[in-house]
């Protein structure tokens, strides 16, 4: 009888570590990020645009790359938003009595979800040259929406599910029309989950490389029109940190810092919204 | 009104639907070229690399990509298997309300902040102690380094898939088990898991797809070398790196463009094919339920 108890402690154990380190590899990755980019991390890093020579380790910052980066993304997240709202208002309303089609139409959706966006990047780049586009803004917003699509008709997919059948039934039964329904019940039910599925699609926008490295470009200066070229944080992060120059790599590990500390603001903004979501219900 | 909503609803639902569709036939029209001069065997198989002369073999590239999945994933199962079981079965609730931010958080962080972790800690890591405690000389950029980096990010994407999978398991087995005097690990170990078994290798195929087209990351500390590595200590070139690497000089020839965007159409595939497997082994789990 001995091994097994014993064998349930190791395994016991091996589970505490496990879990352990998990907490462990997230401390381990925030605070390399902010040791390495706290002391580089300045005013001016985040207050200008690149100066003549500041790949060479001069004056400047990459506000070029801030600014374009949340163009960028709110840009995305606005084309993907008139997307992904009427559809997963549509899979929850319209085609609610037909399950087979809603099941599909999800499992069409986490197949987009699991594309790699370097393959949304390339598909990008062939659809802009279809349409006759350079690299741009315009082109960047396309993609990544595109991209994040799947990501928000699935967090607001996930709420609207949960909303109780009663309650879409009762208002139909008041007569109703499916436009009311969607919009003085369920989007006013759902409120909260989707502000946090645009958060995280936001999110994820903002932090990707691999879809906007071949159609935004990059350029040191901030874009007044969404045909111009546009820089971003993570490829200002990713072309810094290839530099030979310490003062430009430097700079990159700052622009890491300002990245991650834009992500941990949205995932806490995230953390709030739902939590005082569970509260009213 | 709602006519037009109904409209523009049928239009959204064929968007999306036809998605998928219009990305393959974009990448495939786009790889008609090469897929005409070169056969596919000789493109998958052949080791000669060399755009300037015509040449494409994309072994080196599908070689070491799937080293660093294979790295990747190896390392994230059992930690994830592991922390799921106890997030479900041991942990409290208050543990889990504890551990779900953290792990969220860890999905959340962009794969370039990854990068930048990797070459800041894992690249000197593995070139200064783990290649030598092993054995072997390595720069440090290789395909270990890589493989390390990914298993990290893929932490949170499988052990959120995992917990859920363990989660459909019912109740009434469990009770079952614990009522015929098995302790937890025992009905852990031949209840669960072997209720679950089809679910846990659904997530892992999951996994594999995500550690698949993974660019970034992995391209930062990977080293970007062209040719089929010896050991897992030296440099690899995986092939969303490829990808990324050459976008810029690619438009000038039609060959090496087109070859690139036969890269990406085989990175969809194989990702598309193991999605399909594993998300089709959930569904079906969970509606016998």
């Amino acid at each position: 009888m001995w091994w097994r108890k014993l064998e349930e402690k190791i395994v016991y154990f091996m589970m505490l570590i496990s879990v352990a380190s998990l907490v462990a590899l997230l401390l381990a990755v925030l605070l390399s990020i902010f040791i390495k980019g706290v002391p580089y991390i300045s005013w001016e890093m985040i207050s200008q645009t690149p100066r003549g020579g500041y790949y060479f380790g001069r004056e400047g910052g990459v506000l070029n790359a801030i600014v374009g980066s949340l163009y960028l993304s709110t840009g995305a997240v606005l084309l993907s938003l008139a997307f992904s709202l009427p559809l997963s208002l549509a899979m929850n309303i319209h085609l609610r009595t037909r399950r087979k089609t809603v099941n599909r139409i999800r499992f069409v959706l986490d197949i987009l979800w699991g594309i790699p966006s370097i393959v949304y990047g390339a598909f990008g780049f062939t659809l802009m040259i279809y349409l006759g586009i350079q690299a741009s803004l315009l082109a960047g917003i396309i993609t990544v929406g595109i991209f994040i699509m799947p990501i928000m008709v699935r967090g607001m997919d996930e709420v609207m599910k949960n909303v109780p059948v009663h309650l879409i039934e009762s208002a139909f039964s008041v007569g109703s029309t499916r436009m009311e329904v969607a919009f003085r019940v369920m989007l006013r039910q759902t409120i909260p989950g989707i502000v946090t599925a645009i958060l995280l699609a936001f999110g994820r926008g903002i932090g990707d490389v691999a879809s906007v490295l071949f159609t935004t470009g990059y350029t040191d200066n901030l874009p007044t029109s969404i045909t111009q070229q546009t820089a971003t944080l993570p490829l200002a992060v990713f072309f810094q940190l290839g530099s030979p120059i310490p003062e430009v790599q430097n700079r990159a590990y700052a622009s890491a810092l300002i990245l991650t500390v834009i992500i941990l603001i949205i995932s806490i903004s995230v953390r709030m919204i739902s939590k005082k979501y569970h509260k009213i219900i | 009104m709602d006519n037009l909503v109904g409209w523009w609803i049928r239009l959204m639902v064929f968007l999306v639907v036809a998605l998928p569709l219009f990305i393959t036939a974009s990448l495939l029209s786009k790889s008609w070229l090469i897929l005409g001069h070169i056969s596919l065997p000789e493109l998958l198989f052949s080791s000669v690399w060399r755009p300037l002369a015509g040449e494409f073999g994309f072994w080196p590239f599908i070689i070491s990509s799937l080293w660093v999945t294979f790295i990747g994933l190896s390392l994230t199962a059992p930690v994830c298997l592991l922390s799921a079981i106890f997030l479900t079965y041991y942990g409290s609730r208050r543990l889990l309300g504890f551990m779900q931010p953290i792990i969220d958080i860890l999905a959340g962080i962009p794969s370039v902040i990854y990068g930048v972790w990797g070459i800041l800690v894992i690249v000197p890591a593995v070139g200064k102690y783990l290649a030598p405690m092993l054995g072997y000389e390595s720069p440090g950029f290789s395909i270990m380094a890589g493989g390390i980096v990914l298993s990290v990010m893929l932490i949170p994407f499988v052990l959120n898939i995992l917990i859920e999978i363990f989660r459909t398991v019912q109740h009434d087995l469990l009770d079952a088990s614990l009522s015929l005097g098995a302790s937890k690990w025992q009905t852990i170990k031949h209840v669960v898991l072997r209720k679950s078994f089809a679910g846990m290798i659904s997530a892992f195929g999951l996994g594999l797809s995500r550690a698949f087209g993974e660019t970034i990351a992995v391209l930062m500390v990977v080293g970007n070398v062209v040719g089929v590595p010896e050991n897992l200590f030296q440099p690899g070139y995986p092939l969303p790196a490829l990808i990324a690497n050459n976008y810029g000089e690619m438009l000038s020839i039609p060959m090496f463009d087109s070859a690139l965007m036969f890269a990406a159409l085989l990175l969809m595939v194989v990702v598309v094919v193991f999605n399909m497997i594993s998300r089709r082994t959930i569904i079906y789990l969970e509606s016998r339920q």
